[in-house]
């Protein structure tokens, strides 16, 4: 009896970090792995691949315009594993950010934000920016065309910003243009600031878990009995994480992280394309006045995000993928009429003659800012109402209705944004790039 | 423990307490705000700190001569194109593209300059001619001394429209 005890005793000081960390025991109807496909679980095993290859990078890279670009080419041809190294870092960056979305649809979809996950929910969300924050910052230290050009798109996105732009942005550069002071601001906020800014607040959102009482769980498997944490829950991580591993592994060995020619402040590239998760909002921008489509339309989202789990119901559909029967039908019917209008809405702006050219006296921010917004708003809430009433949503159905239909319209944005926008943006078929 | 204490005590007692507590709280703001303060003006862009003098960024570009009317020339060194208009007046153009950021380029078929980002046009004086650009090409004030072409290249100049008192010419 005491034998047993010392060894179940010493077993769990090794697992004491990983315990520590989860409650004691489960319900066992969290397990399925359709209810959370393990995302949640992957972004945290994706952030430890991103501290550790990015530390390492840190060995050889040279944070100034100068020597930037060598150092990478440097490390690429004479390091052993070198190349390996920063695919790795690579991968697992475009991994995360899509992971990490991807968690926070299935959040949203199976209703996980309501409080008492609302904290969750909202740092969940500071950390997704910041995510893509750290990937922003980070694709400029390479110092090749790709990088110096894409990051010029993106931060003069932020002049646009009215008041408070230019000068977020002049801190930003550490001057007018990307130089010398970027390089340096950029490389201290991706490798220092952002990552400590995560692993904080991931802390406080794995707390917020437990506080909530683990995963969400639907109303009909509340009687699920509770099981150990180890091994069930442990071993099935292990898996997703060596799973994980092996697919980042493949990718890396198999493709290389792309570095072009090095940075040349005189040429743009033709076509010059922001990151590839800017892409919808680069496509919007060629639609859009910039006003819209980098202030009024993303921060109407990321206010709508954070207000979203405070919405008062009496629905209490929850731990279920998209809430109910009817909920699956509309987000269906949603994502289907996403899909078209969007295609439709980027050919009709195609088709139609330039605006400005049409009516050169009128503002531009009235004939590509708020007639175009006015129209796309209009048709949406037009689409929204008829969809309430088709099939008497509740208050929930309909707010993931709304998420749906933004979700795909952007996919289909920044589909249109990568694969068919060829030299000087024009649209052409991806073939024929 | 603390929660006791603050039960007993005199009224006279409770309002001292509650000033100090305020008081803590005001010095954490202030103390906050001066970090803060710290924080910013360590971002400020240092260069922004000493103006550089007109005489550190005028660029001798080339002499007169070197352009022909009718001309647009790059000069990618100082990212800037020459205009010559047909009547010899000179007009030094930004190449930073008014909208993001990128280098526009001169595309002599259509006598335009093309963004190769978001497809803007502007034509030969800078003047947009295709959106989504949301003002002219800037320019820069061109300077002639002694046949020899000079640029400011500290006083990149914002335009609504393009004026006749943005030409220089050549006396």
């Amino acid at each position: 009896m005491t034998e047993h005890y010392a060894t179940e005793k010493s077993e769990k000081s090794h697992f004491g970090l990983i315990l520590h960390l989860h409650p004691r025991k489960v319900r066992e109807s969290t397990f399925r792995f359709t209810l959370t496909f393990g995302l949640g679980g992957m972004a945290a095993i994706l952030l430890v691949i991103q501290v550790i290859t990015g530390l390492l990078l840190k060995f050889h890279y040279e944070p100034s315009p100068e020597s930037a670009y060598n150092s990478i080419l440097n490390m690429q041809e004479s390091l052993l594993f070198g190349k390996m190294l920063r695919n790795i870092h690579h991968w697992s960056a475009i991994a995360f950010v899509w992971i990490a979305f991807l968690h926070m649809l299935r959040v949203a979809f199976t209703g996980a934000y309501r409080p008492p996950r609302d904290v969750t929910w909202i740092t969940g969300l500071a950390l997704l920016l910041l995510l893509v924050l750290s990937n922003f910052t980070g694709y400029l230290l390479p110092w090749d065309q790709l990088s110096y050009w894409a990051v010029t798109v993106a931060t003069s996105l932020l002049s646009y910003i009215p008041l408070a732009g230019e000068p977020i942005r002049r801190v930003l550069l550490g001057g007018a243009e990307v130089g010398q002071p970027t390089l340096t601001n950029f490389f201290n906020l991706h490798t220092g600031v952002i990552p400590l800014l995560i692993i904080a607040l991931m802390a406080w959102h794995f707390w917020r878990i437990r506080h909530a009482g683990g995963v969400i769980v639907a109303e009909k498997d509340k009687e699920s009995p509770m099981v150990d944490t180890r091994p069930h829950l442990i071993n099935r991580e292990f898996i997703v994480a060596m799973a994980l591993l092996g697919v980042i592994f493949f990718i890396s060995s198999l493709l290389d992280a792309p570095l072009r020619d090095r940075a040349n402040p005189a040429f743009s590239p033709n076509p010059a394309k922001a990151q590839w998760y800017f892409m919808g909002l680069q496509e919007l921008l060629i639609h859009f006045h910039p006003l819209f489509a980098v202030f009024i339309l993303p921060v109407t989202v990321l206010a709508a995000a954070v207000w979203m789990p405070y919405m008062k119901s009496t629905d209490r559909n929850q731990g279920i993928w998209f809430l109910s029967p009817v909920g699956i039908r509309s987000a269906k019917m949603a994502a289907a009429t996403g899909i078209i209008m969007t295609i439709i809405f980027i050919s009709v702006s195609e088709l139609l003659p330039d605006p400005e050219a049409l009516l050169p006296k009128a503002p531009s921010l009235l004939t590509t800012g708020l007639v175009p917004f006015i129209l796309a708003a209009g048709t949406m809430w037009l689409f929204l109402k008829y969809l309430r009433k088709l099939y008497s949503l509740k208050r929930f159905e309909m707010i993931q209705s709304i998420v749906v239909l933004m979700v795909v319209s952007y996919t289909v944005l920044t589909v249109t944004g990568i694969l068919f926008r060829g030299e000087g943006m024009n649209l052409v078929w991806p073939w024929n790039m | 423990m603390s929660g006791r204490i603050e039960h007993t005590g005199s009224e006279h007692q409770r309002v001292r307490r509650n000033f100090l507590k305020r008081l803590w709280q005001i010095l954490g703001i202030i103390a906050l705000a001066e970090f803060l303060w710290f924080i910013l003006s360590l971002l400020k862009p240092s260069k922004e700190n000493h103006k550089s003098r007109p005489a550190d960024t005028l660029r001798v570009i080339g002499s007169v001569e070197e352009f022909p009317a009718g001309s647009v020339t790059p000069d990618r060194v100082n990212r800037l194109y020459i205009v010559r208009e047909e009547d010899g007046g000179f007009l030094a153009l930004s190449l930073t593209c008014p909208h993001l950021g990128c280098s526009v380029l001169w595309n002599e078929e259509c006598r335009q300059f093309d963004c190769p980002c978001h497809s803007s046009a502007f034509d030969r004086r800078g003047i947009v001619l295709s959106s989504p650009a949301p003002r002219p090409l800037d320019y820069l004030p061109v300077i002639i001394e002694e046949g020899k072409l000079k640029v400011d290249l500290g006083s990149i100049t914002r335009r609504k429209r393009f004026e006749s008192n943005q030409l220089t010419y050549a006396l």
